[in-house]
């Protein structure tokens, strides 16, 4: 049983319009976020559009599985996140992955992007730093990996942008969806995989 | 919100543009969006680039050489303006010929890096244009230089460039340790050129490399098929 696991880097960092200041607002935030029992979504891109548009769609998706009296499909969820992004391109500036197990196609990864496309992949990257491990993502991922390769090939993959992008950083946190559950894991900065040049 | 959206551009995914009937390459510089790649072993350097050229979406040269000759041990790889880059790589081929003669001795590696920064940085407002130059002497060794778009330089083990570097850098950071012997080297560099090519629209094409030491250099092509294929998904 193949365990899928998205990916997110961590750090919220600001720009504030009126000053030329950049700073970072928090080294901690959560970027992954629950949108159901067994469905969780990343989000990149403004923070403030993306919190937006996954509190809408956590209320529509749990409407949903009320009037079906099941959970919700993995597909249905990244719909609900696709349509709000595409009815509504001109305003938003926000990407999502969305990733979760249901019963009926097992472990899936979505991507919704900018504009509002909706397409399933294995495995997919995104947010600023997703650009310096595209090279990496495409050598290393081979389908069908164990859960614990998994694990191992994200927090690798998170650490190689994080030491690229400069403003990824502080904390990843992985969050582990098979049938039985969900498990949340932090891997603080200093416990991170490094590389030859650190 | 709505003041930011307004002022970012829209990031569209477009299957096509609405005028497709007269092609903008006609009016867009030539371009070597690039993905080039130098990495020192010891005893001598390996580099590597891509060959395509591109003005705006058209392809103009497929089997572009980016790697120029600048002198018998010291090779360049070029990025960004195509007219640009040949222009200082004429330039610098040209006074390091002069020096070297002047000298009675091969010309140092630093030497042609130094030609390149001075002017890369001198005109540096006019200029588009991200060089790696690498090569041996008998002083140093394989070494390898980066003189990026500024004019900056810094010599690094191993260096990319080019508008298909970015998606190789997380690559580059965990297979890259020191030591590496130079098939090791040529393969690394092969692997890293054909992973960004396959995610750069302006890299592409065939593998051109060229393994420099005191011996002499080796140049060689890595077609279509012979390009290191990775599992797709």
């Amino acid at each position: 049983e193949s365990v899928q696991n998205s990916q997110t880097n961590v750090m919220l960092h600001t720009k504030l319009n009126d000053t030329s200041m950049e700073y970072v607002s928090s080294k901690t935030i959560n970027k992954v976020i629950q949108v159901h029992d067994q469905i969780f979504c990343c989000i990149a891109g403004s923070l403030a559009d993306a919190q937006a548009v996954t509190k809408a769609a956590k209320s529509h998706l749990s409407f949903h599985s009320v009037q079906m009296e099941s959970p919700p499909l993995v597909i249905a969820a990244a719909s609900v996140l696709k349509e709000l992004c595409y009815k509504n391109k001109e305003e938003l500036q926000a990407g999502f992955i969305t990733a979760g197990w249901d019963r009926k196609k097992g472990p899936q990864v979505y991507v919704v992007s900018l504009g509002g496309m909706l397409i399933s992949q294995s495995v997919t990257i995104g947010g600023s730093g997703s650009t310096f491990i595209y090279g990496y993502v495409d050598a290393k991922y081979k389908p069908d990996m164990t859960r614990e390769e998994c694990q191992q090939f994200a927090t690798n993959a998170l650490a190689l942008a994080m030491g690229r992008d400069n403003v990824s950083g502080g904390v990843v946190h992985l969050v582990v969806i098979t049938e039985k559950g969900v498990e949340h894991v932090v891997v603080p900065g200093d416990k991170l995989p490094r590389f030859h040049d650190e | 919100m709505a003041a930011t959206a307004s002022m970012m551009p829209i990031f569209q995914q477009q299957i096509s543009s609405k005028n497709d009937l007269v092609p903008n390459w006609t009016s867009e510089e030539v371009s070597t969006g690039t993905t080039i790649m130098a990495v020192e072993y010891d005893g001598g350097v390996v580099i590597g680039a891509d060959s395509r050229t591109t003005t705006g979406a058209y392809i103009a040269n497929r089997v572009t050489d980016k790697l120029t000759r600048i002198h018998d041990r010291i090779y360049c790889s070029r990025s960004g303006s195509a007219a640009d880059t040949q222009a200082i790589a004429e330039v610098v081929s040209y006074q390091l010929g002069f020096h070297s003669i002047e000298l009675d001795e091969r010309p140092l590696v630093e030497t042609a890096a130094n030609l390149f920064r001075a002017s890369c940085y001198r005109y540096r407002e006019e200029l588009m244009a991200g060089i790696l130059v690498a090569g041996w002497d008998r002083r140093k060794g394989g070494q390898v230089y980066c003189v990026p778009i500024g004019g900056m330089l810094v010599r690094q083990p191993v260096a990319v460039g080019g508008s298909g570097s970015s998606y190789i850098y997380g690559y580059m950071d965990s297979n890259y340790k020191p030591g590496l012997d130079k098939n090791q080297c040529l393969e690394l560099t092969a692997s890293a050129l054909a992973l960004a090519m396959e995610r750069d629209g302006s890299s592409g094409g065939v593998i051109r490399l060229a393994s420099i030491s005191e011996d002499g250099v080796e140049r060689r092509v890595l077609l279509g098929d012979q390009l290191p294929r990775f599992s797709t998904h």
